[in-house]
Order: structure tokens, then sequence, then C-alpha cells
């Protein structure tokens, strides 16, 4: 009850004072507010990159060879497992064969939607007279589009008829069309075009154009220089690479009706394991998107948690201004205190009163400090190009930790008070 | 023991020393003895400077004597702790200042509950009973006002108003119409009279004035910290006058 009414009586002193109030919580603001905003930018940040991941397929698995040994690196970074390309120590026997991929397919029929291979052929141009264009060429299978979604603007995608005759056939963004045959996606249709990799150049045929999609958080290359993916087929790729025997990454798609992709991908990783026990160099490894969501997620919080450690440590010396403003306040107030223990308030009392005035202004600027670091963040998450989400437990952690730092704070002030003798308290002028 | 027990104040060589600086003890009050009965209007009268507020605010527990005993109502306030003696100050006795003490930005019946929250009265018995001290005082049209809004009589009457909250059985005034015009002084006297006559309450009132002094039961006069006279007064006149 007593509570009560000292907050009520605080909240009074705040008003009372208001531009002293303000500036005295200034130092909290300004602590508070650069926290959650780095928080808020932080959290959008993660939300954006957890959306843009179940987009591309949670119910994907990667799965890949690894060096033994490299287990703690990838598993705290699961970002390196996709980038694990044909390092150049690994031999082609101890690459996953097509007959492994088989059998897998027929021991989890039920489970196993598609499986999509794509092995990196290589950075080519695509040139004719002047004009070239930066393409990587990727060799994929009939199945690799049911593992990330492509906009398909004119023709068809590669097939399974393609794969089997080892055609000479490629798929192309709009970037490469609007080079070479003025945007005219239609036209460009079944028109050759001499890709030059290592000096060596192939003709190829264009069967589709897909719609190229910019990367926003991560490319900063100008339109021209820009690099856009090409697919040929899977076999054709070897071809070009004088490589038959296997692949080092693939993709599983889960059938909607498996239930945890993380536990199936411990069933994959057992299935592959009697192929690989004898391998000393390398076994197989899976990747899901909520493992490398995790990671990545992991990886941003670290960073703004220790970016808000060092702007939280402004909220000190926002502290030390409160109690500097409460000494001050319990100077003034020296007659008032008097009165009040001649009216029977024990030295407790009083100390719980000032107490309570010091985290009620720190709790006032706090939430002031809240609510501007979140419209500063969601501005600068917007800028960046997520949409803005709360940091909802940096939120609750600052309120917490505001009325720390005015209990903390407040504390000395508080018991000056309690302290004071009542008969001088009352005789001061 | 009859007598004692009807011994509401009682002082036995009191002595109050201040220290001011390392070698210097200044003492200013020389032994004083007083004893006051419950019901009893006393007035305490004397130079300025004689130590009349220090012999109130001992009175008042809110500090203990350098020597001496003094017991108010059997209890020793010479050894009790902080706890106690806010109790005292709480639940028996009723301060009124010559400068009012009203907390500022609060209104009077917030004031006037204040000593009733310290005692942990619940929010609806404190605001009656504040409500009904102060329509006594004749402040009903004022409570909802801050003391900077009223003038000084009307400050006062929210400050005795204040002081009987917890209804305690002694009120101890200084000089409380030493602010005032004579008017306004003579209407607050009337009040104190009015409590003493209707609730019984034992008043200790100093103050600076001859005529107010005649007025109360007992005169006790203080000379450079000791008592040198004391006298019977009592030459009131019936309240119906007023
Ligand atoms: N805290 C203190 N420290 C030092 N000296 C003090 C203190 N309190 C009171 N005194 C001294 O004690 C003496 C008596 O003071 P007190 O206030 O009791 O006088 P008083 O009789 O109430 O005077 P007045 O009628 O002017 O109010 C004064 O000389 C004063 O200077
Ligand atoms: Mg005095």
């Amino acid at each position: 009850m007593l509570i009560w009414e000292n907050i009520k009586l605080a909240f009074q002193a705040l008003f009372a004072n208001k531009m002293r109030s303000l500036l005295t919580m200034l130092g909290i603001i300004i602590g508070i507010g650069s926290v959650i905003s780095i928080m808020t930018v932080s959290s959008s940040l993660k939300t954006s990159i957890t959306d843009s991941f179940q987009e591309m397929g949670a119910s994907n698995i990667t799965v890949g060879i690894r060096q033994r040994g490299e287990e703690e690196e990838v598993r705290s970074n699961g970002m390196h497992f996709g980038a694990l390309e044909k390092s150049a120590s690994a031999d082609e026997d101890d690459l996953i064969t097509d007959e492994m991929l088989e059998e897998l397919q027929s021991s989890f029929s039920d489970k196993i939607d598609a499986v999509a291979i794509s092995e990196n052929v290589g950075s080519a141009t695509v040139e004719d007279g002047n004009t070239s264009c930066n393409i990587s060429i990727s060799g994929i299978n009939a199945d690799y589009f049911e593992s990330s979604q492509i906009t398909l603007l004119a023709g068809r995608k590669i097939s399974q008829g393609d794969l089997d005759g080892k055609k000479k056939v490629i798929m192309v963004s709009d970037k490469v069309i609007d080079a070479f045959f003025d945007g005219d996606n239609a036209s460009a249709l079944a028109q050759g075009i001499y890709v030059n990799q290592n000096g060596v150049t192939t003709k190829y045929y264009i069967v589709g154009v897909y719609q190229y999609e910019e990367n926003s958080n991560f490319s900063s290359e100008s339109d021209e220089d820009i690099t856009t993916a090409a697919y040929i087929p899977l076999t054709t790729g070897k071809e070009a690479l004088h490589s038959d025997k296997g692949y080092s990454q693939f993709t599983v798609v889960t059938a909607t009706s498996v239930e945890s992709v993380s536990d199936f991908a411990s069933e994959i990783e057992t299935f592959f394991a009697p192929y690989y026990a004898a391998n000393e160099d390398y076994e197989i490894a899976t990747s899901t998107m909520e493992s490398m969501t995790e990671s990545m997620t992991e990886m941003i919080s670290t960073v703004s948690i220790a970016i808000s450690f060092i702007a939280g440590i402004s909220l000190l010396v926002g502290g030390i201004g409160v109690m500097n403003i409460m000494l001050v306040s319990i100077t003034e107030r020296t007659r008032e205190i008097g009165t009040r223990k001649a009216l029977g308030a024990r030295n407790s009392s009083i100390r719980l009163q000032f107490i309570i005035e010091s985290i009620v202004l720190c709790f006032v600027g706090g939430c002031l400090g809240i609510i501007t670091g979140f419209i500063l963040g969601a501005i600068a998450a917007t800028i960046l190009g997520y949409s803005a989400s709360a940091p909802v437990g940096a939120i609750i952690l600052s309120v917490a930790f505001s009325m720390l730092i005015g209990m903390f704070f407040g504390y000395y002030p508080a018991n000056k008070a309690a302290k004071m003798d009542p008969i001088e308290a009352l005789r001061y002028e | 023991m009859k007598e004692q027990e009807q011994c509401i104040i009682n002082l036995q060589q009191i002595r109050k020393s201040f220290f001011l600086g390392q070698p210097n003890e200044l003492e200013i009050l020389h032994g004083i003895n007083l004893k006051v009965k419950k019901g009893e209007f006393v007035s305490i009268v004397g130079e300025s400077g004689s130590g009349k507020s220090t012999l109130m605010n001992l009175i008042g527990a809110l500090e203990r004597p350098t020597s001496g005993t003094y017991h108010l109502e059997n209890i020793d306030i010479g050894t009790a702790n902080d706890k106690v003696l806010s109790d005292i100050r709480n639940q028996k006795i009723g301060f009124v200042f010559q400068t009012y003490n009203l907390i500022a930005r609060t209104t009077s019946l917030a004031n006037v509950e204040l000593p009733m929250l310290y005692a942990g009265l619940p929010k609806k018995e404190r605001t009656a009973r504040a409500k009904e001290l102060l329509n006594m005082m004749g402040m009903g049209d004022r409570m909802n006002h801050r003391p900077d809004e009223l003038s000084g009589g009307q400050k006062q009457r929210t400050a005795i108003a204040r002081a009987m909250a917890n209804d305690p059985s002694i009120i101890l005034a200084d000089e409380p119409t030493g602010a005032l015009d004579s008017e306004t002084g003579r209407h607050i006297m009337d009040i104190f009279h009015r409590l003493h006559r209707e609730q019984g309450k034992t008043i200790v009132l100093i103050t600076h004035s001859r005529e107010l002094a005649e007025e109360t039961e007992r005169i006790i006069t203080l000379k450079d910290g000791a008592i040198t006279g004391e006298r019977r007064g009592g030459s009131y006149a019936d309240l119906g006058k007023h």
C-alpha cells in the first residue's frame, strides 16, 4: 500500500519538474535507446533471414561430403557447409555415386520427394563480338528446381531428356537476354550462344529464361559486371569437366509427410555411414535450413549483444546522473523529510520513498528510451530493407535493467535521506 | 503510583547539549524537571533562544536527551530506537509548527492522510477520517487545494487537522500563531481550546503572546535553559463568544 502511494508521489515529483526530470532521464534514454535500436535492427535482420531461408525451402536437406575432423567448425557455422566444393584433396573415390543415390531413394522412397543435384561447372563468359556477359555455370539434374525456386520467363527447365542426351542446352537469366537479345526472351529461345570457359568456347542452345532476382541483402555489384547463374544438364557439365564419378553434395527435398526434417537428416547420415566407414578422409554430413538459420541468427545475436553491451555502458553514466539529481532533490526537500519523520515516518519509509522515486525516474526514462530506440531501429531496418520487428526479450530486459539502475543509484541518496536527523531536517533553511 | 500514571509527560533532570566543532559543547537545557498530567493544557513562555523549541523537540520524541530520563506514557524515550520513536510520533503525538510544514504539491486532504498512511490505515478509512477532520476545522471547501493555494490560517488549520489524524493524546504546538495576524491567531487558539475541552487532549503550547499563555491552565517560564517560574493561568472565556 505504501509502495503504491510512493509510486504516485514519485510521478507527482517527476511531473512537477518536467524539464529537470527529462534532462536527468536523458542518460537512461540514450543508453536504453541505443541498445533497443541495435536490437531492433538485429531482430529485424534475424526475422528476415529466417523468413527468406524458410522460403528457400525449410524441408530441404543438403547432404555432402565433409573432411573428417572438421565437425566442430561445420557445426558452429553451417554456412560453410554449402560452400564445400570439390576440394583439391577429395578424389573421385570420396564422392557420392549414382548408386548410393539410387539406394537412398529406394530406401526412403516415402520420405524423399526429389533429389536435387547441382555441380559447379565454373564461371564463364558469354561472348558475341564486343558484347560479353559473366555467368556461373551449374550442372543440374531434372529435379534440381524442386529444391530452389525460380521464375521462368520463357521456354522450359532442363529436362530428363536433356540429361539423357547430354544435350548442349542452357538456361540463362534475363540479364543475359538483355545483353544479347535486347531483352526479347521469346526470340532468344533455341538460339545459340557462345560460352567461353578457360579459353574453350562451347555453343549452347537456350531452352529457358528465368528471372534474375536481385539479392538485395548481400550484393553490391553494378549491373554490368554482374554474374548470373546459368544451368546446363548435369551430364553435359560432367562431360565438360571430364569427370564422371560422382557428386560432392546434393539436396534432398523431403516429403511433406516427414515430421522432423532434422531427424530425417540424421537418418540420412546413418544411411551413408557404412559407405564411408572405410574412408579415412571423408564422411557424410547433412545440413538443414533449420540449422543454417540457427547458426546465422546466433551469429547476429552475438554481434548485437556485444555492441549493445558497449552501448549499455552509457547507462552507467545515466545512472550517475540520476544519483546526482536525487541528491539535489533530497537536499531541496530536507524540510519535507523532517516533517515526514515528525509525522511518524520510519527511516525505512523515507528510504523506500526515495528509492521508488529513483526507480520510477529510471523506469520512465527506460520506457522513453525503448520507444525512441525502437522508432530509430525500425527506421534503420526499413532503410536497410528489412521489415521491422520488435526485440521483445531485449525490451523486457531493458525495463528490468533500467529499474535495477534506479534501485542501485537511488540507494545511496535514499539512505542519506533516511538517516537525516529529524530536528536538523526540520531546522534546515 | 496513581500520580505517576496520570503523568503523561515526565522529564527528570533533562540536559541537552549540542556539539559545535571539536572542543565546544554547548549545553542548552540544564536539568529540566517537568511533569504534564493527562488532559492538561500547558504553555511554555520565555525569551527567544531560551530553549523552548529544544525542549519541545525532546517532548515530541524527535530527539533524545543528552542526559536525564524522559518517560512518555511510561515509555523510556532515552533508550528507544527509531522504530519505537517514529511510532510514538505517529500515534501519540500531533505536531503543529509555526511554519505549518505542509508537504508541498500535495492537497490538504493528502497532507491530513499522511500520518494515517504511515500508520498503515487503508485508503478508504484514511480519506473518510481526513475529510471529517478538515470539515471540523472548517476546511471542507479547501480539501483539494495545495498549500500554495491556501492562506496562513487555512494552512495552520490543515496542519492541526493533520496533527489530529491518528487521534494522538498529546498535541505539541510550537508558536502556532506566530506567523498569523491576531484575529486568525485567536481563531487557531480557539481550536486548541476546543480540542482540549471537548476531546480531552493534552496540549503543550509554546507562545510569545502573554495574552494567549494566560488562557492556558499552567504557564511555565523558561530562561537560559532552565525553568524559572511556574504558575496557574486559566482566564479563557467561554467558547460560545467566538
Ligand atoms: N542543532 C543545534 N545546534 C546548535 N545549537 C542549537 C541547535 N538547536 C538549537 N540550538 C541553540 O539552542 C538555543 C535554543 O534554541 P531554541 O530553538 O530552543 O530557542 P527558542 O526558545 O525556541 O527560541 P525562539 O523563541 O526564537 O524560537 C539557541 O541558542 C540555539 O542557537
Ligand atoms: Mg523556537
